[in-house]
């Protein structure tokens, strides 16, 4: 209690500094609101995502922003709170600010939708969209979607079957670890599904749910691993439960592959460390290593340079799709509204940075991109967080593989 | 077979790097009454000054000269800090520890950022030990157990031995008298605060390196250390050690025994299915609830025993 309402105040100050400094900036910019946890004990997310964003928004406005206007992101602390998240909405629309951005926690993107839904029936004045890059609960564009929301990150489902896409033949006992909560519950059921679907030569050897950041010790669950027989770990874990998980693997020499969602997020690289070579998987949109394999030199510029001027890595890079759909949906729009713009943004295809077309679903507005599962190794030209390893690229699944069918049944305004 | 024996061996690691964490605590919750919510905090900047010391002067200096910081960090603590608020009880003492907390998170992460720091294991430790049915075991894990049990026994020779020991021990049992008969209780009470210290770093320049060193490690392992201290009981050592490797053992051998309620009712011959009535309740398997049984221990032993397994006195 005592805790939350220290953090609440300290937030309550954040978001005042944010708004001010906004208010002070010039009157030309198209803003654009963003929200995430900046304080508290995943600070580091809302933090580097907020840097990478203003480094990618910078290209955007060196490439003209749009409507001849650069763009402008302003920053609200929701301290990975709904409630907080909520209030972040209102001080954007307070500020006509036409888009809210948010990257991380379902149960905040849920909160949002339905906030968003509400505030644009009773003030269709001051509408605004919510731009998501990375709530990924597969509901949020099923049984909960929305017309004003459009989330540009693959969502579990689709993970799972990617995952399920990227097993090696060789490969046919796996064991499914996940956190016991709404997202890892899902990542469960969906990555069974897809493998029975996908490869139902492979059995599934053990099952487990583990309760969200509790376990300290995970030797007892690599016994029971190596016990079961499994040749690969499949998880959803993300934080101390992925890292510490992997981490007591490798110590206890588990000849085991790690298929993850989350390892190449801001301090996995760090925590799993050169031990990993070749075991350690991810399900990503993008890794700096991919400008290499592509062999464009100007992505690699780009990521480089990023890289000059921060100390973590680039891995949002992939994020610069969000912005370039967002300049494209305004020009087409031809204007800052943002009923304007959701339209112009509905069933929109863009060739993103890597030259794939990326299109935004109209029936659900899911974007259908193409993915990887990179593999952390050495001996590639950029190495994450300054371990010698990197991500390396081992299976690329096409946005075309992925089109998974929906069952939103969206609302949309009356023109 | 297998899995009971390499369970056992994972239980006992983890239950003495508890030990470590709680023995500190331990100390200073019977002696000064203070649960000190700083204390996990403690265990973080063991490991970042570890981290940083072993970065210039190697592990073997760090796991010597961290201790020593934090002993240093705990001192300073006691002498400007909690002896001035002890005047006005232990609920101010309690919050002002609970401050120290948070300013130790915030001051970790502007010094070292957010993101974990790659404090590694020595290289002469990392590798494998022996093996047991194909699992290894690591040399690490092997070194964890002596350093704990070194130091079990170090602190039990001091307090059962020594002078000092023996005042520490009379002041927890009846602080008011060893003042009466002249002992300086304020001097012993930073002592034991920045001993309490000293052990917690000495924990978080084993335990950093083995987990992984982030600003939220505090926050992952003050609950678990609290369930210790209070399952062990006041003013024992040895109720501490045993809660420390029961705890251990319990989370570890749940989550390997695959058994839920349900299937005990069956082999009583009552069975169960969906539509019995706390279904969804019975049938969660053990390993599912393994890392929360603690806390459901300390909830019983609350309610049956208040002073604890070994606690000599009501907490």
């Amino acid at each position: 209690m005592f805790r939350r309402s220290l953090m609440a105040l300290a937030g309550a100050a954040f978001a005042a500094l944010a708004s001010l400094s906004g208010a002070a900036q010039a009157q030309g910019t198209i803003k654009i609101a963003y929200t995430d946890p900046l304080s508290g004990p995943f600070a580091q997310v809302g933090d580097q995502n907020l840097k990478q964003f203003q480094y990618i928004i910078d290209y955007i406005n060196a490439k003209g922003g749009a409507l001849g206007r650069k763009f402008e992101l302003v920053a609200f602390d929701n301290k990975s709170q709904p409630s907080d998240a909520l209030i972040a909405l209102k001080s954007a629309t307070d500020q006509n600010i036409p888009i809210i951005m948010q990257c991380s926690g379902s149960n905040i993107a849920a909160a949002l939708i339905e906030g968003v839904e509400k505030h644009n029936a009773r003030n269709p004045e001051s509408r605004i969209v919510y731009v998501n890059c990375g709530a990924v609960a597969t509901e949020l564009t099923n049984e909960q979607c929305s017309y004003w929301h459009f989330r540009f990150d693959a969502h579990v489902a689709m993970k799972a079957e990617i995952m399920a896409r990227a097993l090696p033949k060789e490969v046919t006992k796996v064991y499914l670890l996940n956190q016991d909560y709404l997202f890892g519950q899902s990542v469960q059921r969906d990555v069974k599904t897809y493998l029975a679907k996908l490869r139902p030569d492979v059995q599934v050897v053990g099952d487990e749910l583990i309760p969200l950041g509790k376990v300290k010790d995970f030797s007892p669950y690599i016994t029971k691993i190596k016990a079961s027989g499994a040749q690969a770990l499949l998880t959803g874990n993300w934080g101390p439960d992925m890292t510490l998980l992997i981490k007591a693997g490798m110590d206890a020499g588990l000849d085991l592959r790690y298929y993850t969602f989350y390892a190449h997020l801001g301090g996995g690289a760090i925590a799993i460390g050169p031990a990993g070579d070749g075991k350690v998987r991810s399900v990503m949109a993008f890794h700096e290593n991919v400008a290499v394999e592509t062999g464009n030199k100007e992505l690699e510029e780009w990521t480089k340079a990023f890289r000059a001027k921060h100390d973590f890595d680039f891995y949002a890079a992939g994020f610069r799709t969000i912005f370039e759909f967002i300049q494209a949906g305004f020009n087409k729009a031809g204007s800052v509204d943002a009923a304007k713009f959701a339209a112009a943004l509905e069933g929109m295809t863009i060739t993103d940075m890597l030259n794939t077309p990326v299109t935004m679903r109209k029936d659900d507005h899911q974007i259908l991109t193409e993915y990887f599962v990179g593999v952390f190794s050495k001996g590639v030209k950029y190495d994450s967080e300054k371990t010698g390893l990197g991500w390396k690229t081992e299976v690329t699944v096409p946005a075309k593989d992925l089109d998974q069918p929906n069952t939103c049944k969206m609302k949309r305004p009356r023109a | 077979m297998e899995v009971f024996l390499v369970s056992t061996l994972n239980g006992l690691v983890y239950g003495m790097l508890l030990f470590m964490l709680a023995s500190g605590l331990t100390l200073i919750f019977s002696m000064m009454g203070v649960l000190n919510f700083a204390h996990a905090s403690i265990y973080m900047l063991g490991a970042y000054f570890a981290y940083d010391i072993s970065r210039t002067l190697g592990f073997w200096s760090a796991l010597v000269l961290a201790p020593a910081l934090c002993f240093l960090v705990g001192a300073a603590v006691e002498m400007y800090g909690l002896r001035r608020v002890h005047r006005n009880g232990h609920i101010a003492e309690l919050l002002f520890t609970f401050g120290i907390a948070f300013i130790i998170e915030k001051a970790v992460q502007m010094i070292w950022g957010l993101l974990p720091v790659p404090y590694r294991v020595p290289a002469v430790l990392d590798l494998p030990l022996f093996a047991i049915y194909g699992t290894n075991f690591h040399a690490y894990r092997g070194f964890m157990l002596l350093i704990s049990v070194l130091m079990f026994v170090a602190i039990w020779l001091g307090l059962t031995r020594t002078r000092i020991g023996m005042v520490i021990q009379a002041a927890l049992t009846h602080p008011e008298m060893a003042s009466s008969l002249g002992h300086n209780v304020p001097r012993i009470f930073t002592l034991v605060f920045a001993s309490g210290a000293a052990l917690a770093g000495l924990a978080g320049v084993i335990g950093g390196n083995y987990f992984v060193t982030e600003p939220s490690m505090a926050y992952t392992m003050g609950p678990i250390v609290f369930v210790v201290v209070v399952f062990g009981g006041l003013g024992s050592l040895a109720g501490c050690f045993i809660a420390s490797l029961f705890m251990g053992l319990v989370q570890t051998y749940a989550v390997v025994i695959d058994y839920s309620l349900a299937d005990l009712l069956k082999s009583a011959g009552i069975a169960i299915n969906t539509a019995s009535p706390w279904a969804e309740v019975l049938t969660v398997p053990i390993p599912r609830i393994g890392a929360l049984l603690p806390f459901l221990l300390l909830i019983l032993i609350l309610l049956f025993r208040p002073r604890g397994l070994l606690g000599t006195r009501d907490t």
